[in-house]
């Protein structure tokens, strides 16, 4: 069953066509990693499904509805999250507010009743927080809960940024590479990482990635994107031998 | 453990002692036991700048909203107050140029009823202003909200039938006790503080560190914005009211945008995003600029009379203490930090921590 589809997204801006003809089905449970040089215009498809941008023309569906056009905390609301090429983290709050913040969308009570403390905020409360607190065990930040975000180390912030993600109960994660700026160290961590949590919150993961190590070990599926155009997709090994994808992509990466 | 415990015990016992010296100084300043009017008057001024300065403060620095229009907000709650608590008969003789509006002309409302009316107007008014106006960011959003402030003075000015024109309204009814002022200011900051401390307090912080992150993470910005935007306007109103009810007498001239600045160099003062320092920027500022009154009085030493001491001086040192503070406190007296007793013990650790390190050094060479 496909999760996200993208159904012949055209984003242009002024004269420039950003992203062409563009087509991805994200199946349910499965990582799906999308790829290509700098300024193929992978960015620009994520801000297209998270609703930062309305596309120029096509669709994108979630689970079938369309959620083309709907601005983006709607569109977090019904299920898809995402992360950040560079971090963005609310720096100055504490882990554990970061966390609770993600919770916000489903708070039912209004402000005044937050405000005044109505013994149905409490409940609403309580809950988020030890939602939140279980959250941060299972990925084992729990012990950093009250550390300020920016004074984090670079790995833990890119966790957090995913423990973000998740913590408003999304079913598809979008991860915008979120190995940018790892040693091949951290990078393995995050891989298994990555797998764990799909595994554990049964996840459907849509990410952009340069680290060619991670995705090839990680991904079930990987779409190639070069000028805004798709240029391949399929598994791994089908990409690895695609003579289009090493010429625009893998062949400059395996010389540097 | 029990060190513990016994700390705890102390700060709780140390807060309520600190509460119960606080309302006894009120007590005494209010029965007129002890300080004079100037003083009273001070104080309550101090406290309704503490309701506008934390209102905007919730606006500017919880929730990132460059917003000015906090004169502009006070300015409907001082007039809703003064037009509808005037006694009726009274208002012929203060409407002598122009007889008040019929509509509104036999509508007399108790304090209280006028006060949350003046700061629901203004709430209301922030909502209408807010929707094309909050969508603009930082430096835009300033200016519109400036902008705004100052159509209200002068739809204010050119209201004759309402508020009496340039000639504003006088006889207003006085605050007869200083828990008016004080009463309202710390049920109106308590408020705020929990809204602060709530799930949309957080989502507002959220909105000030990074917008596009809040967003993505199902905050809907507009209805956030707005919400604190209506929120700060309302205790704006209050605070507007409060300070007519004070002065006795409002007139349009008053709500000129430097009021804003006012509030502004408050929270600055006292540190963008901390309440505590807030209340105490208010304070600080009331008092300063009542005390730097010396600056706007003649100066004459020695038989020469220095120039440059005459009326609106006191406003260039206050400028002047203001560059100051932008350039080398940016944080202000509490930055983002509210005053705690983990901070205060921090203080006197620091300075006994000093010397003492020089002690040991010299029971070393022992």
């Amino acid at each position: 069953m496909s999760v996200l589809k993208i159904d012949n997204v055209k984003m242009q801006f002024g004269g420039v066509i950003a992203v062409n003809n563009l087509n991805i089905d994200v199946e349910k449970g499965k990582i799906v990693a999308l790829i290509g040089p700098n300024g193929a215009g992978k960015t620009t498809a994520f801000n297209v499904i998270t609703g930062v941008y309305n596309p120029t023309s096509g669709s994108v569906f979630l689970n079938d509805k369309k959620i083309t056009s709907l601005s983006p905390d709607k569109i977090t609301k019904l299920g898809i999250a995402r992360t950040f090429q560079n971090i963005r983290l609310f720096k100055n709050l504490t882990v554990m507010d970061n966390i609770l913040i993600a919770n916000h969308l489903n708070v039912k009570s209004n402000f005044l009743s937050s405000a005044l403390r109505m013994p149905w905020y409490i409940k609403e409360e309580n809950h988020m927080r030890k939602k939140s607190e279980m959250l941060l065990d299972k990925l084992g930040l729990l012990g950093i809960k009250d550390e300020i975000a920016s004074s984090l180390p670079y790995g833990e912030q890119r966790k957090l940024e995913i423990a973000r993600a998740l913590a408003t109960d999304a079913k598809l994660l979008l991860l915008d590479e979120p190995a940018a700026g790892m040693n091949p160290h951290e990078t393995m961590e995050l891989t298994e990482f990555i797998r764990n949590i799909r595994d554990e919150f049964d996840l459907t993961v849509f990410m952009i990635e340069h680290h060619m190590n991670l995705v090839m070990e990680i991904s079930d599926k990987i779409y190639v994107l070069d000028f805004g155009q798709l240029i391949a997709e399929g598994t791994a090994d089908d990409i690895k031998n695609n003579p289009r994808v090493i010429e625009a992509y893998l062949g400059v990466e395996e010389d540097a | 453990m029990m060190i513990n415990n016994n700390r705890k015990l102390m700060r709780r016992s140390l807060t309520v002692l600190i509460i119960i010296a606080f309302a006894s100084i009120i007590i005494l300043l209010d029965t007129k036991t002890i300080g004079d009017n100037y003083v009273r008057r001070i104080l309550n001024l101090g406290a309704i700048y503490a309701i506008v300065s934390v209102s905007m403060n919730l606006v500017n620095g919880f929730t990132g909203l460059f917003s000015l229009g906090q004169a502009g907000f006070m300015a409907i709650g001082a007039f809703t107050v003064a037009v509808f608590t005037v006694p009726v008969e009274l208002r012929e003789a203060i409407f002598y140029i122009v007889p008040q509006n019929p509509l509104v002309a036999n509508i007399e409302l108790p304090f209280f009823v006028a006060l949350i009316l003046g700061g629901l107007l203004a709430a209301l008014v922030s909502i209408l202003i807010g929707m094309p106006v909050l969508r603009l960011k930082s430096d835009y959003l300033a200016i519109a909200t400036l902008g705004f402030s100052e159509i209200i003075r002068i739809i204010f000015t050119n209201m004759k039938t309402i508020t009496n024109g340039a000639l504003g309204i006088n006889r207003i009814p006085g605050i007869p006790t200083m828990w008016i002022t004080f009463g309202v200011a710390i049920v109106s900051i308590i408020f705020i503080v929990l809204l602060i401390n709530s799930s949309y307090g957080r989502a507002f912080k959220a909105i000030r560190e990074d917008d596009i992150a809040a967003e993505a993470m199902g905050i809907n910005l507009f209805k956030h914005k707005v919400i604190s935007f209506a929120i700060g306007a309302f205790f704006a109103g209050i605070g507007g009211g409060l300070l007519a009810s004070l002065l006795g007498t409002v007139d349009p001239k008053q709500f000129y945008f430097t009021m804003t600045y006012n509030f502004l160099l408050i929270i600055v003062l006292g540190g963008m995003g901390s309440v505590s320092g807030t209340i105490i920027g208010s304070f600080v500022v009331t008092a300063g600029l009542e005390y730097l009154r010396i600056f706007d009085e003649p100066l004459t030493v020695l038989g020469v009379n220095i120039p440059i001491f005459r009326a609106g001086f006191r406003m260039v040192i206050f400028s002047f203490l203001l560059m100051i503070l932008v350039l080398f406190f940016r944080q202000g007296i509490m930055g983002q930090k509210e005053l705690s007793w983990d901070m205060i013990e921090g203080w006197f650790k620091r300075r006994k921590g000093l010397p003492k390190k020089g002690k040991v050094d010299k029971g070393g060479t022992i």
